[in-house]
C-alpha cells in the first residue's frame, strides 16, 4: 500500500485531451511493484494447500493464526492490478475501450471457471460410479446433483451452483462486471468511490444482500461485501495508498495492528484448543461470534489491514530480496494468477484424489503439497518462458499495454 | 535441485514404509470434551430414576446394511447407558429420518417432546444442510431456534456434528457448518459431541479406513459401537458436570 514519491508527482498529470476537459486525474506509477506478485504468489500457495481437505500442511497458512485468509489478499491485490492496468487503459484509450476490455477479462474467468467445474464433474462422477459404504448413505446425497444434469449444468452456468472450493472465480467474475464505471468514478472522484463501496458494504449487511446459490443459500463469498476490499485495493492503486502512508507509518498505527494481530492470534488459538474457549469473556464472544466469512466480517477486514501495515512497514517497495532468486516462483506465480489459481484448484481436486485413492500418511500429505506448489511454479515458469519466447518472434519488442507492469494479470 | 528430489523420494519411501497402526477406537476419548452439564438429565436421573433419550437426526443415525436396518449408535448408548447408570431407567428413542436439514428437525420438535417427553435430546445435524448449501446464518438460526423449543420442552440437549468422510470431502465440505456447530454449543453452554473430530483421528489413526469401498456394513457397524459408546462418555460426564455445578452453589 505504501508508494513511492513517484506516485506523488504522477498524480498530478493531465488527463489527454480526449477526455475534453483538462481535470487532473490520478495516474498510476509505472514502475512495477513486485510485492503485489511474491503476496499474491504467496496467496495462490495458500488457496492450494486450504483447497486440499484434511491437509496436515494448510496448518502453516496464515487463516489459522487469525481471522482473515488468503482470499482476502487475493482479492484485494486484485483490486490494486485491475485498477491499475485498466486505470491507464482508461486513460490511453478511454472508457469504451477499458470497458471492452474489463468485459474480455470477466469472460476468459467466466470459460475458465466453466473448465474446473468440468473437472469437477468428472471427479464426483469417478466417485459415484466407484464408492460405496453403508456407513456413508447420507453423504452420498451429494451425488444427486449427478441424476438431474439438465438442472445442474444450467445452474452451474448461471454460477449459481458452485462447488465447494469454487467460489473465487464467481466473485471475481462479477466484481469485474461491475468495474468499469466503479473505475471512471475512483479516477475523478476516489473519496466518493470509496464511500459508495463503503455504503454497499453496510446496506449489504443491513438488509442480507446477497446472490441466490443452488439448490439453496446464498453465495459464499457475497460480492456485495467483498467489493469492499476490492475497491479498496482498486483505491490503493490510483493514490490512496500514498494518502494513507503517514497513517500507516505512524507507531500508533502500528502499535494497533500488533495489538490487533495478538488478539486474533489468541482467539484463534481457543478454537482449536476448545477447552481454553471458555477463557473467551462471554461479553467478548457474544460481540465477536460468528466471524462471518460470507459477508466479509468487520473482524477479517480488519485483520488484513492489520497485516497489510505491517507488511508494508517491513517490506519495502524497493526490498532488496524482492529481486532474489529465492522469491522468483512467488513472482512468477503471482504474474500468471489466473492460470495458476485454476491450476491450483485442479491440483487440490486431484491432491485430494491421491490422499484418497493412495496413501493419507502424514508424508503423502506433504508429498502432494510439495508436488503441487512444484508444480505451479513449473506451469508459472513456462508461461512466463513462452510470453517471452513469443513476444521476441513477434518482434513487437515495444510495449504491449500488458498487464504485467502491474504486477500480473488483473 | 538434486536434494529437491531426494527429500521427495524420502518422503514418497516413508509414506510407503509407514504401516497403519489400528488403535482401539476408544482411544479417541480425549476428544470426548465434557465442558457443559446436562441439568435436567440429571434432575430426571435423581427425582424418577429414569433418563427418556431422544434422537434426532437423519440418515447417519441409523444404519441401512445390505440386508435391511442394522443397529445404529442409538442401540449401543442404550446398552452403555444401562450399563453405567445403575439402577436407572434409561431408554432411547430414535427419530432420525433421512434428508432432514436443522429447520426441518426443529419444526419437529413440539411433536418429539409431545410424543416422547425426552429429558435429554441427541441432535445430529449439519449434513444435509452442508450438501444442500443452506444459508449458514439461518443454519444457525434454526438451531438456536431448536434448542430453545427442546429447553424450553423440559429437555437437555447434546449436538452431534457430521460424520468424518474423506471420500466426498472435497464435494460437501462440513467445515463452515461444524464451526458453527461448535459456536452455538458453546454460547449455549451445551455439550458437543464432536463426530467429525473423532472419526477423522479414528482415520488418521488407523483404527477404521473409512475409504474403504464395501457394500458390507460390518466396519459400519463397529463404528456406531464406537460412536455409541464414546457418546455414553458424554452423557455420562456431562451428567456428572451438572451435578458438581450444583453443589459448587
Amino acid at each position: 500500500m505504501d508508494q513511492p514519491r513517484s506516485v506523488l508527482r504522477q498524480a498530478t498529470e493531465v488527463a489527454p485531451p480526449s477526455h475534453g476537459s483538462r481535470k487532473v486525474v490520478p495516474a498510476v506509477a509505472h514502475r512495477r511493484d513486485l510485492r503485489l506478485d511474491v503476496f499474491r504468489g504467496l496467496a495462490l500457495w495458500l488457496i492450494f494447500l486450504d483447497h486440499i481437505p484434511s491437509n496436515a500442511v494448510s496448518w502453516v497458512t496464515i487463516r489459522n493464526y487469525g481471522f482473515s485468509d488468503a482470499t482476502e489478499i487475493f482479492v484485494f491485490i486484485s483490486g490494486y492490478t485491475a485498477a491499475f492496468v485498466y486505470g491507464r487503459a482508461m486513460q490511453e484509450r478511454g472508457f469504451v475501450l477499458a470497458t471492452a476490455r474489463v468485459m474480455r477479462r470477466a469472460w476468459q474467468i467466466y470459460a475458465a471457471h466453466i473448465f474446473l467445474f468440468m473437472i469437477y464433474m468428472a471427479e464426483i462422477a469417478y466417485v459415484a460410479g466407484s464408492f460405496d459404504n453403508p456407513l456413508y448413505a447420507e453423504e452420498m446425497g451429494i451425488l444427486d446433483f449427478l441424476k438431474q444434469p439438465d438442472v445442474t449444468l444450467v445452474q452451474a452456468l448461471l454460477l449459481k451452483f458452485k462447488p465447494a472450493g469454487m467460489d473465487i472465480l464467481p466473485l471475481y467474475i462479477v466484481l469485474l462486471v461491475g468495474f468499469p464505471p466503479l473505475l471512471w468514478l475512483l479516477r475523478r472522484l476516489p473519496v466518493v468511490a470509496l464511500a459508495a463501496s463503503l455504503t454497499l458494504y453496510v446496506v449489504s449487511w443491513q438488509f442480507d444482500w446477497n446472490m441466490p446459490a443452488y439448490p439453496s443459500g446464498q453465495w459464499v463469498f457475497n460480492p456485495f461485501a467483498w467489493q469492499l476490499i476490492f475497491v479498496f485495493g482498486a483505491w490503493c492503486a490510483l493514490g490512496g495508498s500514498e494518502r494513507l502512508a503517514p497513517l500507516v507509518r505512524s507507531p500508533a498505527t502500528q502499535g494497533l495492528a500488533v495489538a490487533y494481530l495478538l488478539f486474533a492470534f489468541v482467539i484463534t488459538l481457543t478454537w482449536y484448543f476448545p477447552r481454553y474457549g471458555h477463557y473467551v469473556p462471554r461479553w467478548l464472544a457474544d460481540f465477536m461470534y460468528p466471524i462471518d466469512k460470507v459477508n466479509l466480517d468487520p473482524l477479517r477486514f480488519a485483520h488484513f489491514l492489520a497485516l497489510a501495515v505491517l507488511t508494508v512497514r517491513f517490506v519495502p517497495r524497493d526490498w532488496p530480496p524482492l529481486k532474489s532468486q529465492l522469491l522468483r516462483p512467488l513472482v512468477l506465480c503471482g504474474q500468471h494468477s489466473l492460470e495458476i489459481f485454476c491450476l491450483g484448484v485442479f491440483l487440490a481436486f486431484a491432491g485430494h484424489f491421491f490422499l484418497v485413492e493412495v496413501s493419507d500418511r502424514l508424508s503423502a500429505q506433504v508429498l502432494v503439497s510439495a508436488l503441487g506448489i512444484a508444480a505451479m511454479i513449473a506451469a508459472a515458469g513456462l508461461l512466463a518462458w513462452y510470453k517471452k519466447a513469443e513476444g521476441r518472434a513477434s518482434g513487437s519488442g515495444g510495449k504491449q499495454p500488458d498487464a504485467d507492469l502491474a504486477g500480473g494479470e488483473a | 535441485m538434486k536434494t529437491l528430489v531426494l527429500a521427495l523420494a524420502g518422503a514418497f519411501a516413508l509414506a510407503g514404509a509407514t504401516v497403519a497402526q489400528a488403535g482401539n477406537c476408544m482411544d479417541a476419548a480425549d476428544r470426548v470434551h465434557v465442558d457443559a452439564g446436562l441439568p435436567r438429565a440429571a434432575a430426571a436421573i435423581t427425582s424418577r430414576h429414569e433418563l427418556r433419550v431422544a434422537v434426532a437426526g437423519s440418515a447417519s443415525s441409523i444404519l441401512a446394511g445390505p440386508g435391511g436396518k442394522r443397529p445404529a449408535y442409538p442401540v449401543t448408548l442404550q446398552s452403555a447407558l444401562s450399563e453405567r447408570l445403575r439402577g436407572v431407567n434409561a431408554s432411547i428413542v430414535n427419530t432420525a429420518k433421512p434428508h432432514q436439514t436443522a429447520a426441518d428437525m426443529a419444526a419437529g420438535f413440539g411433536q418429539l417432546l409431545g410424543e416422547h417427553k425426552p429429558d435429554l435430546v441427541v441432535w445430529q445435524t449439519g449434513t444435509s444442510d452442508a450438501i444442500g448449501g443452506v444459508d449458514l446464518d439461518q443454519f444457525r438460526e434454526s438451531l438456536e431456534k431448536g434448542i430453545k423449543l427442546l429447553q424450553g420442552g423440559g429437555a437437555d440437549v447434546i449436538l452431534m456434528n457430521m460424520q468424518y468422510s474423506p471420500r466426498t470431502e472435497f464435494m460437501i465440505a462440513p467445515d463452515h457448518y461444524a464451526e458453527i456447530m461448535r459456536g452455538v454449543a458453546l454460547r449455549e453452554e451445551i455439550p458437543l459431541f464432536d463426530r467429525l473430530a473423532i472419526m477423522k483421528e479414528w482415520n488418521d489413526e488407523g483404527t477404521f479406513d473409512l475409504s474403504t469401498t464395501t457394500k458390507n456394513s460390518e466396519m459400519a457397524e463397529q463404528v456406531h459401537v464406537c460412536i455409541g459408546r464414546l457418546l455414553a462418555d458424554l452423557v455420562v460426564g456431562a451428567i456428572d458436570f451438572a451435578r458438581e455445578a450444583k453443589q459448587d452453589k
